[in-house]
């Protein structure tokens, strides 16, 4: 709603009709026919949203762009491998008349080698280049693009909850964060010098799938976790299957009652804690205090294990959790995974940790199998140990 | 508040006594929604007998102490299958611990956590050290959202803490306490987490909210530091509210407003000195010295054992009033001073029913 209005889509629609008369000649009889472009389609997440963006009933093409060349298959859709970060962009829209742009090559990973200024780069130049070739070409009515919630930063004094409105109490500093930000600024721009084209801004919790392809994937992939002391952070995930069926609400037409433009915060109901992540993984941990921690974090982005960057471990520290109200009764999506399944999805995918819960789980129950006396020993025995637990957390 | 209404029963002050009074207000506060006033001329009922006296008759049955009297209620078995179902209970609690197995909502609150654990571990505080008499429970409606309004005291927190298990403990509908606590307690380690986990959050209009949207009881102590760290001469003065910042957050939930007087937590530890330049330093609010703290270490942070006495008044509704009225400034200040005065009131009250400040 506040990215425009419908009736300035349908004006937009009819000069897109016009002006692509030959090619419609070629394709077929469909009138209302739509071309999708999908960036960042070397990535998983693109390469799945491609795929099932094709099978969408009025889809006509898919054009899936990266800047080099996608391990997996595409399906029907043609790849045209173009660097977001130069200009060709508004020749691929102009050649294709492409009307939906579905930006997903905002990333907080890069994909294969290169480093953080690589993946700024393509973030937020990227952005603008290509936010530029859209403002450039009449045909494009819609725009999708892939945030984080990590644009709400992550602070002791936030609200514990998060809403699409709330002003973040402390920008990020930098990394993924600010990249986002800056692109979500941008964004804003872009709505506001192009009120016909619909824009739909989807801000994701922490993203786990089959295959790691964020840092905290990459975190909880390691087989010791490291911990900020004393602090227990709030965690919410959201299911791959569940993005890219939310990409496909966003791409489309609103279904009836609903609106599928503006910005919406995409997560999975519930919240887990670290805690629980690392005894679900069957995962130990090793508490660090907090001013060593950015040690540990640079030695291992240094030994290349994971990308601990500051934002990083400010969620690792004060954790971080939204409100999905508007996506269930604006947007109308449901996720088909909460967040404890869709790590529990991830754990499964993972393998089992060093303290595996099966046999944690089997180690309390030999002890609830000790012979019991009765009477107070054991019940102290109990106590005890559930004291511990709680000590040691 | 009426003087009629709460003189009497203290001056008894037996459990029994303490165990009558709910019976004026019980039905009072028999219409949850706040709709109070057909309360006050109410006659004793029969029901509240029923109800009101198992708090106190749990404890002689559970014997030491009385830990976790609410399971015992529950599954109240004999003596000899008691022990092994506690084992057995304890042991399935410890399993889903130590695999992850449990929930927490969205503010991080751990319920089972804040049951089995940290409700036990300060039980004994509140009622065996404290020896906390609670008055007035029934004032907390048995559903939906409140918010409560205590005074705050006694240098550390733990008036917040005496009041969680006072209202765990005594409510009949096994309600718990949601407090709204200092930044300061999420900036420091270990203390944040165990607030988030004890189910505190961040005293913010938009947690204080979304709790009582929840239908959650919220706790507020609008004084903050202010109140907690006060010099001891001025115990028992209620300072500034802050901006009344809570009153329109109750308006905009339509939750009731239960004031709340809590006698005993000025004295724990009587606050003689503030070392300003110290605090700065650590980046605290305050410095407390008093006669014992610095002085004898770690001996120093032992509170003094004085007698509480909480004392929750009737709740004053805030769903009569139209939408706008929580952007109304005056408004806001006349029920800001409405619930200031109340509280100020009964601690005056309560001060002078006091026989002594340890006994």
């Amino acid at each position: 709603m506040r990215f425009g209005a419908r009736g300035r889509h349908r004006a937009a629609s009819t000069r897109y009709g016009d002006g692509q008369g030959s090619y419609r000649g070629k394709q077929g009889s469909r009138v209302l026919g739509k071309v999708v472009l999908v960036t960042g389609a070397a990535r998983q997440l693109g390469g799945r949203f491609v795929r099932r963006v094709q099978c969408e009933p009025g889809v006509d093409r898919v054009i899936a762009v990266d800047a080099v060349e996608p391990a997996h298959e595409l399906g029907g859709a043609e790849f045209v491998r173009a660097d977001i970060r130069q200009s060709a962009l508004a020749r691929i829209l102009a050649e294709h008349a492409v009307d939906t742009v579905v930006h997903l090559d905002v990333s907080g990973k890069a994909l294969g080698a290169g480093g953080r200024t690589a993946i700024k780069e393509t973030n937020v130049i990227g952005t603008m280049q290509l936010l530029g070739a859209c403002q450039k070409s009449p045909a494009v009515r819609r725009l999708v693009v892939k945030s984080s919630t990590s644009v709400y930063g992550s602070a002791s004094r936030d609200p514990a909850v998060f809403t699409e409105t709330t002003p973040p109490k402390s920008l990020p500093s930098g990394g993924f964060a600010k990249d986002a930000v800056e692109v979500e600024g941008y964004v804003r721009g872009f709505a506001r010098r192009r009120p016909d084209v619909a824009v739909c801004v989807l801000r994701f919790a922490n993203i786990l799938g089959p295959r790691p392809d964020s840092p905290l994937a990459d975190y909880l992939s390691l087989p010791v976790l490291p911990t900020v002391f004393g602090y227990d952070p709030r965690l919410q995930f959201v299911h791959e299957d569940d993005v890219v069926d939310v990409l496909g609400i966003a791409a489309g037409e609103p279904r009836r009652g609903t609106l599928n433009s503006g910005t919406f915060n995409i997560a999975g109901d519930g919240v887990l804690l670290l805690s629980q992540c690392s005894r679900r993984l069957g995962k130990p941990t090793v508490p660090v205090l907090l001013p060593a921690v950015t040690w540990v974090g640079s030695a291992l982005r240094t030994i290349g294990m994971t990308d601990f960057s500051p934002e990083q471990i400010r969620l690792l520290t004060h954790g971080r959790v939204v409100s999905t109200v508007q996506m269930r009764e604006t947007l109308g999506f449901r996720p088909k995974f909460s967040t404890a399944e869709t790590f529990a999805e991830f754990a499964r995918s993972r393998g089992p940790g060093l303290l595996p819960p099966e046999t944690v789980g089997r180690a309390v129950d030999r002890l609830a199998a000790l012979p019991l006396p009765g009477g107070a020993g054991p019940r102290e025995r109990g106590a005890g140990a559930v004291q511990t637990t709680h000590g040691a957390r | 508040m009426a003087d009629a209404k709460v003189i009497p029963f203290d001056d008894d002050r037996s459990r029994s006594g303490g165990a009558s009074r709910p019976a004026r207000r019980r039905t009072g506060a028999g219409g949850p929604g706040g709709g109070r006033g057909d309360g006050s001329a109410a006659p004793v009922s029969a029901l509240p007998g029923a109800q009101v006296p198992e708090p106190s008759a749990v404890s002689p049955e559970a014997g030491e102490g009385g830990r976790e009297p609410r399971r015992d209620a529950v599954d109240a078995g004999g003596a000899p299958g008691g022990w092994e179902r506690r084992i057995a209970g304890g042991l399935a609690f410890l399993r889903r611990r130590v695999t992850g197995d449990y929930d927490v909502d969205e503010f991080g609150y751990d319920r089972e956590l804040t049951d089995q654990v940290l409700m036990s571990v300060l039980r004994p505080l509140a009622d065996t050290y404290f020896r906390v008499e609670v008055k007035g429970i029934e004032n907390i409606p048995s559903d939906g959202g409140a918010l409560i309004v205590a005074n705050h005291s006694g240098t550390l927190p733990l008036d917040g803490l005496m009041l969680q298990v006072a209202v765990h403990d005594n409510h009949p509908a096994d309600r718990h306490l949601r407090l709204l606590a200092a930044d300061l307690v999420f900036q420091l380690p270990v203390v944040n987490e165990l607030a988030r986990k004890a189910g505190h959050t961040l005293a913010c209009a938009e947690d204080a909210q979304r709790l009582l949207e929840m239908g959650e009881i919220v706790g507020v102590m609008p004084e903050g530091f202010k109140g907690i760290g006060k010099p001891f001469g001025e115990r028992y003065k209620l300072q500034r509210f802050g901006r009344g910042g809570f009153v329109s957050t109750a308006l905009r939930a339509g939750a009731p407003i239960v004031p709340c007087s809590i006698v005993g937590a000025e004295e724990i530890y009587p606050m003689i000195g503030n070392a300003k330049t110290l605090a700065r330093l650590l980046g605290f609010p305050y410095f407390p010295i008093t006669p014992t703290f610095p002085w004898l270490g770690p001996l120093g942070a032992l509170p003094l054992p004085t007698k509480w006495t909480i004392q929750f008044g009737e709740p004053i509704p805030t769903d009569g009033y139209p939408p706008e009225a929580a952007e109304d400034p005056m408004l806001m200040f006349n029920l800001t001073d409405q619930v200031r005065e109340q509280i100020q009131h009964t601690l005056y009250k309560l001060l002078v029913q006091r026989r002594s400040v340890f006994f």
